[in-house]
């Protein structure tokens, strides 16, 4: 898909009193967010299939659309080192990245979150190699997990814009100041052109003020102090990170009131942390991230017009992990299925372990069953998530063979289509 | 300033965690004195990383980051970077590393700041191994020298591949201004920093700094020894300015290689004739170094 | 300066310093050797201030008056730099007890 071809399509728009509608890829979405977001430095490598984010937004700064600084890095890891210091200065930071870039900014990842920096980045979910994979998984982020950022996870090429703004709201709160990880599916997402509305930059710029730390927290001679020296054992290195560990759980609030607050003004919000389809008097309910939500919702479309009570509860946010919100849900639901798009080997699916072991201490305890799909980028359609409810059901009924199944595994060549046990 | 040769005040503190006769804290504290209060530091892990005292104490009176090891470069343009952004682009914008940040795991960071032109100071404080971790070999650790990675021994396992020249490699990128210093020289180091105040884009300092510890000498020859570099034409003391070579300390008399060794444990275990090869080489280069500046001189 | 932290509630929000070293880490007591200025012998070079590492000789009293070298024995570390660099051997490095 060439950039031109986009061009022109993205010059067929629609205004509405909240924004333009253009037709785009994710990956412009994001560019676009970083825009109205009013972004100040960026530092950025390309890597597939995030490229055209950090194109479309050399374009910006070129043409002066985007009064910002981006600093064309010669690797991942020197963007993030780049805007933890721009951000420690006192600009508003903002990068993109994938898989390898991601992984490979790990060391810097924590050294954002202990310095209480509110960058915010947009990371493309691809699967890691070897082999080479260009295509949608989510153990890159999943991996960051222990890095101290919030994660969101994104349905479609509107939340991601969306969840950069509301992420600067959230994030340069005095009492957050941390930093957010925005998840979108590669290709699904990044390369998949849909209606994608830009907000007004006047209406973003009422929602989102202008980023102003404390100046004796940001490097400056008339304030001079020295940021990230020596801290021992002793004297309050634990109670430096219990400080990161009360604002991560400050912003589960914080990141709910941002998200109405958009809805009030843009008329779009996207569930706070847990996002719930259906849910209400479900018997079965299906959790995932990303795009496999949306295949989720047809699915669930077509087995309520079966009869069948079933629900989606989207993990908005993989951190803050919506804890309180599983329990609730825990209350009212006889089984939960998850489906994780990432495994973590030795022991399992991430977001199934996590989920379970919210639910440990739940009042509730529903049957549990985890689900891995679309490991590689492989598709997941509505046929393969309507098999799992069914699964599901058989789960809700005591009749559950496995714990965990990894589903859709070309096991053999009289087995296409395996569903193998993991335990 | 009266009979001072150098500036009067002092940016960098007393009361730090620098071993005794430590060439760092001079590279720190000369160079402060020329940058002035409008001044933002970035250090990676390193020596100094330590000796500026624990939470909640510092021993400078300007702003620095602490960063990650191998991003130096990287975090410097990050703050040149916003303080354009912010319209505060008068205040310096120094990163300040030991040799291992600089050149082996600091080096990709380095060479992408000045190949991207930021305006910024990178200064290294050249020790010549990694001391902060225990006096381990890097690549700007000179021939002969014993180092706990190059422990000598039995096979006369010491460090024999050459230095690596981080000055060259800065000035093959074509920055505007590259140069050694000694912390022996202070008033020679100063002034190269006040010229870089003058000049727009990446500045480049090698600044020789003897460590007592990992060179095994008692600590008050620091100057001496860091002075006996640069009379025996080992650390010669010049800049390029925009491709143009100037040296700016010429020896009266050209030392013997051999008075430096002499003076340091870390070459205590060379034979003759290695202390023989070396001189050779530091003949050579010296020679090279003097052909470039005829060179250039026009330029 | 010194500075009190009792508990978390002290802390800034980040890793920060919040103070000064003087008066807080007492580098004095890491001597072996002290070394003492003999006046009679000092021509006020202040080549000894130049070279300090720490740097703790002070070259000027409260007034601004220039002063024979004071050393600051509160941080001094005894490196002898001082006296190795005094072109007059106005130093001399005592061992101390």
């Amino acid at each position: 898909m060439s950039t031109t071809s986009i061009e022109k399509t993205e010059k067929h728009t629609t205004t509405t009193k909240t924004g333009v509608k253009k037709v785009m890829h994710g990956n412009y979405a994001a560019s676009y967010g970083a825009k109205v977001a009013r972004a100040e430095v960026i530092a950025a490598y390309p890597i597939t299939p995030q490229s055209q984010v950090v194109e479309k937004i050399a374009e910006f700064t070129s043409s002066g659309e985007m009064k910002a600084q981006y600093i064309k890095v010669e690797s991942e890891q020197s963007a993030m080192a780049a805007l933890i210091t721009a951000s420690q200065t006192g600009a508003r930071t903002f990068t993109a990245t994938s898989a390898h870039g991601l992984t490979l900014m790990h060391e810097l990842l924590m050294w954002a979150s202990g310095a209480r920096l509110p960058i915010v980045m947009v990371n493309v979910n691809r699967a890691m190699a070897p082999p080479w994979s260009v295509w949608a998984e989510h153990t890159d982020s999943i991996a960051q997990r222990d890095t101290g950022w919030m994660q969101f996870y994104c349905e479609t090429s509107q939340e991601i814009l969306d969840t950069i703004i509301q992420c600067y709201k959230v994030c340069e709160q005095e009492d957050i100041m941390l930093p957010a990880l925005i998840n979108e599916d590669a290709f699904y997402l990044s390369h998949t052109v849909e209606p994608v509305e830009v907000p007004h930059q006047e209406l973003v710029d009422k929602y989102l003020p202008p980023f102003n730390p404390k100046p004796e927290l940001t490097l400056n001679p008339d304030h001079p102090a020295v940021f990230g020296s020596l801290s021992k054992p002793d004297e309050w290195y634990p109670e430096f990170r219990w400080m990161i560990h009360e604002a991560m759980e400050r912003a589960k609030k914080r990141i709910k009131d941002a998200d109405s607050e958009f809805g009030k003004i843009f008329g779009r919000s996207y569930g706070g942390l847990l996002d719930l389809y259906k849910c209400d008097d479900a018997e079965v309910v299906l959790m995932c991230a990303g795009t496999l939500a949306s295949t989720t919702r047809e699915a669930i479309d077509e087995l309520r017009n079966e009869g069948k009570k079933v629900g989606l509860a989207r993990i908005r946010t993989f951190r803050p992990f919506p804890v309180e919100d599983i329990r609730a849900l825990a209350e009212k639901v006889q089984a939960i299925g998850v489906m994780d798009r990432c495994f973590t080997f030795g022991y399992e699916g991430p977001f199934f372990t996590e989920v379970k072991g919210a639910l440990y201490h739940a009042n509730n305890k529903p049957k549990l069953k985890g689900y891995i799909t679309g490991m590689g980028g492989r598709d997941v359609d509505v046929q393969l998530v309507k098999k799992i409810f069914a699964d599901m059901y058989k789960v809700k009924d005591g009749k559950q063979d496995a714990e965990t199944v990894w589903v859709d595994l070309k096991a053999d060549v009289n087995n296409m289509n395996a569903w193998l046990k993991v335990r | 300033m009266g009979k001072l040769t150098i500036p009067e005040e002092e940016y960098m503190l007393e009361g730090h965690m620098g071993c005794l006769g430590c060439g760092g804290t001079l590279a720190m504290r000369y160079l402060l004195k020329g940058l002035g209060k409008d001044t933002i530091l970035s250090i990676p892990a390193c020596c100094w990383a330590i000796m500026m005292g624990s939470f909640p104490y510092t021993n400078l009176k300007v702003p620095m980051h602490n960063s990650a090891f191998e991003v130096t470069g990287a975090a410097i343009s990050g703050i040149e970077a916003a303080l354009k952004v912010k319209g505060k682009e008068h205040i310096n914008v120094v990163g300040f590393a030991g040799d291992g940040g600089t050149i082996d795991i600091g080096f990709q960071a380095l060479s992408g700041c000045v190949e991207r032109g930021h305006n910024v100071f990178y200064v290294c404080y050249d020790n010549e191994a990694y001391m902060n971790t225990g006096i381990q070999r890097s690549g700007s650790t000179p021939v002969g020298a014993w180092t706990t990675t190059t422990p000598v021994g039995k096979t006369g396992d010491w460090k024999k591949a050459p230095k690596k020249n981080a000055v060259e490699i800065m000035v093959a990128h074509k920055i505007p201004y590259t140069a050694t210093a000694s912390v022996a020289y202070p008033e020679d180091y100063i002034k190269k920093v006040l010229k870089g105040k003058e000049t727009k884009g990446p500045k480049y300092y090698q600044v020789l700094s003897p460590c007592p510890t990992g060179w095994k000498y008692p600590p008050e020859k620091t100057v001496e020894i860091g002075r006996l570099a640069v009379q025996t034409c080992i650390y010669p003391l010049y800049e390029v300015v925009n491709g143009r070579y100037n040296i700016t300390f010429k020896p009266a008399k050209k030392k013997p290689v051999k008075e430096y060794f002499e003076l340091q444990g870390r070459f205590r275990h060379l034979p003759e004739k290695v202390i023989e090869e070396i001189q050779q080489s530091v003949d050579k280069d010296w020679e090279i170094l003097q052909r470039k500046v005829e060179m250039t001189k026009d330029l | 300066m010194k500075i009190e932290i009792k508990s978390m509630k002290d802390l800034p929000m980040l890793p920060k310093t919040l103070e000064t070293t003087i008066g807080v880490y007492n580098t004095g007591a890491w001597r072996s050797a002290k070394p003492i200025l003999h006046e009679d012998k000092c021509n006020k070079c202040y080549i000894c201030w130049k070279f300090c590492p720490e740097p703790c000789i002070r070259i000027k009293d409260d007034k601004g008056n220039e002063i024979t070298p004071k050393i600051d024995y509160f941080y001094c570390k005894g490196c002898g730099i001082c006296a190795n660099e005094c072109p007059k051997k106005a130093i001399e490095m005592v061992m101390e007890a």
